[in-house]
Formats: structure tokens, sequence, C-alpha cells
């Protein structure tokens, strides 16, 4: 039974109204579809192709190009562990060997409960923070092995867990629908940087956070 | 040698630790929008001519001068002209924009301005990967903090300019940072990459003239405004002047942004963040994301510019600085990489779509120790057929990864005919201590 109503269509067209012309917002719109369906139903591409007047076909080609495209029901929390080789090196590979055991399941896979599921995600740009986990696209950094089966367990019952570097995680569907351009009005949430991206400029102010930093010492060839 | 920590430049990331640095009110605490009134009181013409006497060059890997490429918009062309912003930030080992965007969007949001203003866009799209919730909230608060202030709109700040802006979130697909792919993406298609010419100068965005920039580009010309072009050009080289993010990560002490003139060595850059971690020793680097050809310890000295890095037969690419120390696994890390060309070719070419496949199946091989005597040949030879044979760099990057491992590993990848990689170098011991529990 499609989640979809006359209100998703409405949002469509909001969507639509953004540019000049129509089929750009054919990718926010897949977005907003996920966040009413939970992945790219059927009723979802019909739906699209219809606001678009483009062919379903059309819209499939586009939506399968995609991996944040999902062609069944994800899991309430949408769980990446980075396995793009630089996290993998240091320690994304034994992350994701450990979570994948402890829940049971593979890449593109949900629990049981419907509450996890787990995919290996390509670089996702926080590479000074590795190894790096996404939780419905928001970032769980510096993780290790225990720390992410923490994690998911937190997930799994309910608790509130709150990003390293971002606001408090919300459900697949809810993120789903910020992605598309609808507000949470939650930017305010999570500081303005973590630490990596600060070490520079509290160097260049005069805060040597390492007694050995910048004082000469020889780098080991 | 003088004490590294003098050459440290914080330009872009110099309020990052505002803690209200996202907002509108803690940009403009520290002059924000200064710039964009500045620049709308001249003519387009002169803040191209700023740009280009500047000598910015494209922050997002190619180096192109972004002034000359602002400069190839037709001034006779009856369609719109539009400004993109990529902020498709994905080539491994690259993470600079995302922190930027997530700390001080105005600062993107600002270039954005000053950038449309030069080409004659009234309509701007920062196209941003969709798998970075916080920063697309980020942004699109900033945006609309932008409009409400008259920032953004039907009357920029009370000149009659108009500018609308549209943050465009992606969908998951390395190449769409590939600008025509890119292009093909924001028009609502599969994401692939386009015969050039015509150029997106020319015919872009809706066949009509489009300029399309990096953030960290895009960002740097509110300095360039407010500083102006010699003190832009007193900083760096000569033919690569002006700051720039350097991104440190992996088996060093203090990962993170260290931002600084171009022209700073690797070895500078390992002493202000404390070295290779302890214990350990340098065996391999990327300059600029997975697509660069790797470098080694003896290029520790090699100025980390644009001509520097080609004279050493690689490129500056992101200054994305991912460091691996002797427990790491050249044939790993290379299947690895590989294995994410693979999986990120569109598919449109068949050396890029079907070389990649191959390569995967002998890099297994030898990551297994099962590789056979030809096997070497093979890539090398794969490589050849890939790189320059398809429409756009992805190919390049895949080829430049391989060939530059065996040019400087080939024993490593002998040894993959007899003995397993994680033999030879047991994964474990790459791994940060903390990974272990």
């Amino acid at each position: 039974m499609s989640e979809l109503t006359e209100q998703t269509r409405l949002e469509m067209r909001e969507l639509i109204a953004q540019y000049p012309q129509s089929r750009s917002a054919l990718l926010p719109m897949l977005h907003l579809v996920q966040s009413y369906e939970g992945y790219v139903t059927p009723a979802g591409i019909e739906m699209c192709a219809e606001e678009l007047g483009i062919t379903a076909a059309e819209v499939t080609a586009v939506a399968t190009f995609y991996t944040m495209y999902k062609r069944h029901p994800m899991g309430t929390y949408h769980v990446g562990v980075c396995t793009n080789t630089l996290c993998a090196v240091m320690g994304g590979d034994a992350i994701w060997s450990r979570v994948s055991e402890h829940l049971g399941i593979g890449h593109d896979e949900v629990s049981e409960d419907g509450a996890i599921s787990l995919e290996r995600v390509e670089c996702n740009a926080a590479c000074d923070y590795a190894p790096v986990v996404m939780v419905n696209w928001e970032f769980m950094d510096n993780q290790t092995p225990s720390s992410t089966v923490a994690l998911v367990d937190a997930l799994a019952a309910g608790d509130d867990v709150q990003s390293t570097r971002g606001a408090r995680i919300c459900t697949f569907k809810q993120a789903e629908r910020v992605i598309a351009g609808f507000s949470d009005g939650r930017a305010d949430e999570g500081p303005a940087a973590g630490t990596p991206s600060l070490r520079g400029l509290r160097l260049a102010r005069g805060h040597d956070d390492d007694a050995t930093a910048g004082t000469g010492k020889e780098v080991s060839q | 040698m003088s004490n590294p920590v003098t050459q440290l430049l914080p330009v872009l990331s110099a309020h990052w630790d505002d803690s209200d640095a996202f907002t509108l009110a803690g940009y403009e605490r520290v002059g924000g929008y200064q710039a964009a009134r500045a620049a709308l009181a001249q003519e387009p013409s002169e803040i191209i001519d700023l740009v280009r006497d500047a000598g910015l060059r494209g922050r997002g890997g190619a180096g192109f001068p972004t002034g000359l490429k602002w400069g190839f918009i037709p001034k006779d062309n009856p369609n719109p002209t539009y400004l993109v912003v990529n902020a498709d930030e994905s080539e491994p080992g690259t993470c600079k924009d995302i922190p930027l965007m997530m700390a001080t969007p105005h600062t993107l949001v600002e270039g954005v301005i000053i950038s449309s203003y030069a080409i004659g866009a009234n309509k701007a799209f920062i196209y941003v990967r969709g798998e970075v919730l916080h920063v697309i909230r980020r942004l699109r608060a900033a945006v609309a903090e932008a409009y409400e202030a008259g920032y953004l709109g039907s009357d920029v700040l009370g000149t009659g300019y108009e500018l609308d802006v549209v943050v465009h979130a992606g969908a998951g697909a390395y190449i769409c940072g590939e600008e025509t792919a890119l292009l093909d993406s924001l028009e609502g298609r599969r994401g692939q990459p386009r015969l050039r010419p015509p150029f997106p100068a020319v015919a872009g965005l809706y066949s009509s003239p489009t300029v399309i920039n990096n953030v960290e580009s895009i960002a740097s010309v509110p300095a360039i405004v407010r500083y102006g072009r010699d003190w832009f050009r007193s900083l760096g080289t000569e033919k690569s002047p002006g700051f720039t993010l350097y991104s440190l990560s992996g088996h060093v002490t203090r990962p993170g942004q260290y931002e600084a003139p171009l022209g700073i060595t690797l070895r500078e850059l390992l002493e202000l963040a404390g070295g290779v971690r302890a214990g350990h020793e340098l065996k391999f680097w990327t300059p600029g994301g997975s697509s660069t050809p790797i470098l080694t310890a003896e290029h520790l000295d090699v100025p980390l510019d644009y001509e520097g890095m080609a004279g050493v037969g690689s490129m500056l690419g992101t200054k994305a600085l991912q460091i691996f120390d002797e427990t790491t696994s050249v044939v790993r890390t290379t299947l690895r990489w590989v294995e994410f060309y693979k999986h990120e070719s569109c598919g449109k070419c068949t050396p890029c779509r079907e070389g990649n496949w191959w390569l995967v199946q002998i890099l297994r091989r030898l990551e297994a120790g099962t590789g056979s005597p030809d096997d070497i040949d093979t890539l090398l030879d794969l490589c050849d057929n890939i790189a320059g044979r398809s429409f756009c760099a992805l190919a390049d990057g895949t080829s430049a990864c391989v060939t530059s491992a065996v040019k400087h590993f080939r024993s490593e990848f002998e040894a993959g005919m007899h003995t397993p990689a994680a033999e030879q170098f047991p994964y474990e011991r790459s791994a940060l201590e903390a990974v272990a529990v």
C-alpha cells in the first residue's frame, strides 16, 4: 500500500517550481518518494513520471543509476560503513566485519526487526575522521568495531543518538525529506567544526596542542 | 628550515572555531558580505579581470585558471548564463569542501553572489552530494538567511541585480563530480559525461552558457575581492598563487585541515601534524586523492603546487594527502581503489566499463597471492587501453592509480604470484590501535 498522497504531489510541484526545466527536479523528487515510502516504489516512479510528463522507464533509468535510491525498504536507521581504501586500512574493514556479523546481515540487507540496514559506502569526504560510519547520512566519526556495535544496538533500542558532528539522528525517511528540500529546522544543532577540521587553525593561533608540533622535528624517511 | 607553523595561513578556515560560524550573524561579525557589497559596486568585467590577474586556479583537481574560465562565457549568446558550484566532493581522500560548507556556508554563498554577478548569471545551483545530511541543512539555512537579508533575490543589496540560488542534492554517484556528468545529473538524468566540445561555457546546463567551479574556488573569491590581487599573488608561487586547504589523513599523528599558501611541502605539513604515527614511517602517499599518482618518501620536499607535483609525474589534485605507513600493502590499497572506480564507472565508455572490471579480477588474484606471471604486464597493458580512451578523467584516474603503484612497488605485485598480501602485511597492523577493541 503506497504512502503517497495528494500532498506528495503538491510537494513535487514545489520542487519543480525551483528549476527552469521541470526534469531537473527528478533527483529531489525521488528523495521525496523515499521519504514517504522508505524506498523508490513503482507508485513513486509513476507519480514522478506523471508530474514531469516523461515515461516511467525514463524515471526508472535514473532511479537505478544512483546508489542512494533503494529498491527495497531500508531500516529505520541506515548504517553505512566506509570501506573505501583509507577508512578500510585504518579499521573500516574490521568495523564492517564485526557489525555485519553482530547484526547477521550483509551489504544492502535489513535486520529482521526493520531497525537497521547496512551498506558498504564509498568515501564520504571525512577522511581526517577515519574510520567513518554514517547513520542516515549523518557523520559518526572516528569509530571502532566496538563503538559501532554499541551504536547499532542503541539505534535498535530506540535510544537518542547524537551525530559526532551533526544533529541528533533522525529516521531514514526524515533524512530523505530534508535531502529532498524540506527543512526540519535543525541546522543549528551540532558544532561548527570537529577537532581535525580545526587543527591547522589552532596551531596557527598558537594553540600548540602537542609539544612536538612545529618544533622542527624531523619526519622519518 | 623555518618553523612551519609560520607558514600556516587560515583564510577560508579562519573562523571555523566560532560556535556560530555557520550563521549569518556569525559571518557578518567577521566582515562577511562586505566583499559582495564592494564587488556589486564594480563592473562585472572588473571582477573577472581581478580573479584572472590574481591567478586563482581551480581547487577541484584540474587547476584550470578560474578567471580564464569565466572569460570564456560568450557575450552574445541569447540564452541565460548559469553558475553551477560543484559540491559533489567524492574523490577518495578528499575532505575539504564538506568541513567548509559545514562551518562557514556563507563564505560559499558570498562567493556565489560575486561570481554570478561577474559572469552575468541570475540563477546559480550548488550541486552538493546527497550523502551529507547536515551539510545540506547548513547550506540551505545559509541560503535562506541570505534571501532574508537581501543578499539574494530580485534586488540584491538594492542594486537591481537579481540572483536565485538553489541547493540541489545529488543521490550518490562519484561520476557526478565530473563537470559534464554533473550537468546531466542536474538536468534530471543519469550522470554520464558529455563529449566536449562544445564546452560548458558555450553549451552547458540546458545547452546554455555555464560556469562550473569547485566549492573552494568559489569560496576563495570573496577574500580576493577583499584583500586584493597583489595580496593573493604575494602568497604561494608565481604559477600557483594563493592559499589553499591541505587535508591530511591516514597514518599521521594529527589528521586534519591545514590551510597554507601553495607550495608548502609534505615534510612541513607532517611536522605540523606531528609526523607519521608513532613508531612507523612513511611508505607512500597521494598528493590529491586516489586519482593522482602515488608518491613516496623521496618526494617529501617537493612543493605541493601544480608545477611541483606535475614535475614528479603526479598532480596536485584536491590536495588530499592520504598518508600510508610501512604496514600497508600497496596491492590491497590499489585493489580497493580500483574496486571503487569499477563501482563508479558510469558505463558509457567501453574501455572504462570493461577495463576496470578486468583490473579488479587481476588485482584480486594478486591480493590473494594466486596471480600468474604475466598479470603485471596485463595490468599495465589494460591501463594503456583505458587511459585517454574514455570521455572523462575517471579512466585516467584508475590508470594512474595502478601504474604509479606498480612503478614504485613492483616487487609487491610480483609477490602476489605466491604470497597473499595479508600474509606479507597483516592487515590488523595497519588499523589504528583503538580499532583492535
